[in-house]
């Protein structure tokens, strides 16, 4: 990914900073800026997200794309936070600990490095909870 | 609208292609379908070609004009587009030439699909594909495409009763099915055993659970119906042609386990078709892994949802079942070249229709099905066809 790309999304990747409609009270993680709900009588704010929630699904990656071969075999899962939107990450923990319903924090890891001297992108990775 | 017919189809053989180029692939496909219709090629008034990612896979755009040209009919100016939709880009293509016929503004009109997926490592195909999800919030992540599918069969097996034994049959057979078609990618069949002992891709998904990389290209053409008989005896009618899409990531759905694009496309279809699922003789679905077959043949109304382990152990979905899934032997054994498959099912279909199918015709088969998928759902085709 390029570096413009990635520093575009940096507050949100970095801070899990997204946006909630205030007329409906859904909160957007990536943000929008447009609620699907309420549409043009939504009004949008920015919201920093508390970074708990809970694995709905998940794997253990054996197989990944180049930037991730070295990290192999890493946990995949869905998440769904407490405020209610779901996201994909890493869950940073054993492959036999990971299973539905565990209580996860956001943690601020790297994520990848572009090609062997590039640029080392941060990113938000989940912990389990004690 | 007008009535639409499919008159010709052709297909290459599905593989690792190491002799064929991109352009050897579609105008082989093209040749054998205009052959097919006892057509030629200065007839056709419009090309639709589904291609997933010609750019990433061998460095090529502009894939409608270089196909016309390389057809032939490059001093014929008729016009040609690229169709892009991931995995669902053949599926789409056959769409919008359906969509072309019926309106009224084509009669002859080819829908193709090609892919060389061949050309860059296993590395880099890895990253193409996963470009059908969504590369910001999937991706960057360290999310695969196989992965996501494999987070969709952990939620179902949670949720459902599918054993691990259940979820390889479907490889099984797909296997016994492809061992059954000439064109097929892999002609030898497996056992539960195959599936269990190959290598962990992203769990609980293995190696026989994935569909493969895979070159190949395939070429229908269509025309309006009352025109059919001028250029086969045997043409195919388009019952029905449906189109919907979801959101881009799978964490976004409403259901993990459900594509409620394949729901939604599905009831379309049938409604267009005036029939129900139990109307259908056979169907082709996108069994890019082996949980999406378990999950289609529940969207689309087959058997209920969480029962497809069983149906399938049942041997319900096998080609003396009672509808048999993926007679070509589907993504998995047939193979995947990405942007020909949605309409490497459609040939399929209309080889079955018409009785040519071989050894793995169904008897009497008078109304098949195809569904082709793009992502992990966000697109999906469904078309259905009968004699006419
Ligand atoms: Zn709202």
């Amino acid at each position: 990914m390029s570096v413009a790309r990635f520093w575009r999304k940096i507050p949100h990747r970095y801070n899990m900073l997204g946006t909630k409609c205030e007329t409906c009270g859904r909160h957007f993680f990536p943000p929008r800026s447009f609620c699907p709900d309420c549409r043009r009588s939504g009004k949008i704010a920015d919201y920093k997200f508390a970074g708990t929630g809970t694995v709905v699904t998940y794997t253990v990656i054996h197989t990944a794309s180049e930037q991730f071969e070295k990290l192999t075999p890493y946990v995949l899962a869905i998440v769904e936070l407490d405020e209610g939107p779901r996201m994909t990450a890493q869950v940073v923990c054993r492959p036999d600990e990971v299973k539905i319903g565990m209580r996860v924090k956001r943690a601020f890891r790297r994520i990848a490095t572009d090609g062997e001297s590039g640029v080392i992108h941060y990113g938000t990775k989940f912990v389990p909870v004690e | 609208m007008r009535d639409v017919a499919v008159i010709g189809a052709g297909c290459t053989t599905f593989g690792e292609k190491w002799s064929s180029s991109f352009r050897d692939l579609f105008v082989e496909a093209g040749a054998l379908a205009l052959e097919d219709a006892h057509l030629s090629g200065e007839k056709i008034d419009a090309m639709y070609v589904g291609n997933m990612s010609a750019g990433r896979f061998i460095e090529q755009e502009h894939i409608g004009a270089l196909i016309a040209d390389y057809a032939g009919l490059a001093t014929h100016h008729m016009p040609s587009t690229r169709v892009e939709a991931a995995c669902a880009s053949g599926g789409l293509a056959f769409r919008q030439a359906v969509i072309a016929v019926a309106s009224g503004m084509e009669d002859i009109v080819v829908a193709a699909g090609v892919e060389k997926m061949t050309d860059v490592e296993p590395g880099a195909s890895t990253d193409t594909l996963t470009g059908a999800a969504d590369r910001e919030w999937e991706g960057f992540v360290g999310a695969t495409f196989p992965g996501l599918y494999a987070m969709i069969a952990t939620d179902y097996m949670h949720r459902y009763p599918l054993t691990r034994e259940q979820l390889a049959l479907v490889a099984v057979k797909n296997h016994y099915n492809g061992a059954r078609n000439p064109i097929a990618q892999f002609q030898q069949e497996i056992t539960i055993d195959t599936v269990l002992k190959s290598p962990m891709v992203a769990e609980p998904l293995r190696l026989f659970d994935c569909s493969p990389i895979t070159d190949g290209a395939a070429a229908v053409i269509v025309a309006p119906l009352e025109r059919a008989r001028e250029f086969t005896d045997t043409p195919i009618k388009v019952l029905a042609s449906a189109q919907a899409s979801d959101t881009i990531t799978l964490h976004d759905r409403r259901d993990i386990s459900t594509l409620d694009a394949s729901v939604v496309a599905g009831k379309w279809a049938l409604k267009m078709a005036r029939c129900t699922h139990k109307d259908i003789d056979l169907v082709e679905v996108h069994d890019c892994f082996s949980i999406a077959e378990i999950c289609a043949i529940e969207d689309l109304g087959f058997c209920k949802k969480g029962e497809a382990g069983k149906f399938t152990a049942d041997g319900e979905t096998a080609l003396n079942g009672t509808i048999p899934v993926n007679t070509s032997g589907g993504l998995k054994a047939c193979g995947h070249p990405v942007g020909a498959t949605g309409i490497k099912q459609v040939f399929e279909v209309v080889q079955q229709l018409r009785g040519e199918a071989g050894k793995r015709q169904i008897d009497g088969a008078k109304i098949g099905m195809t569904h082709n998928v793009g992502g992990t759902g966000a697109t999906v085709a469904v078309h259905i066809f009968g004699r006419a």
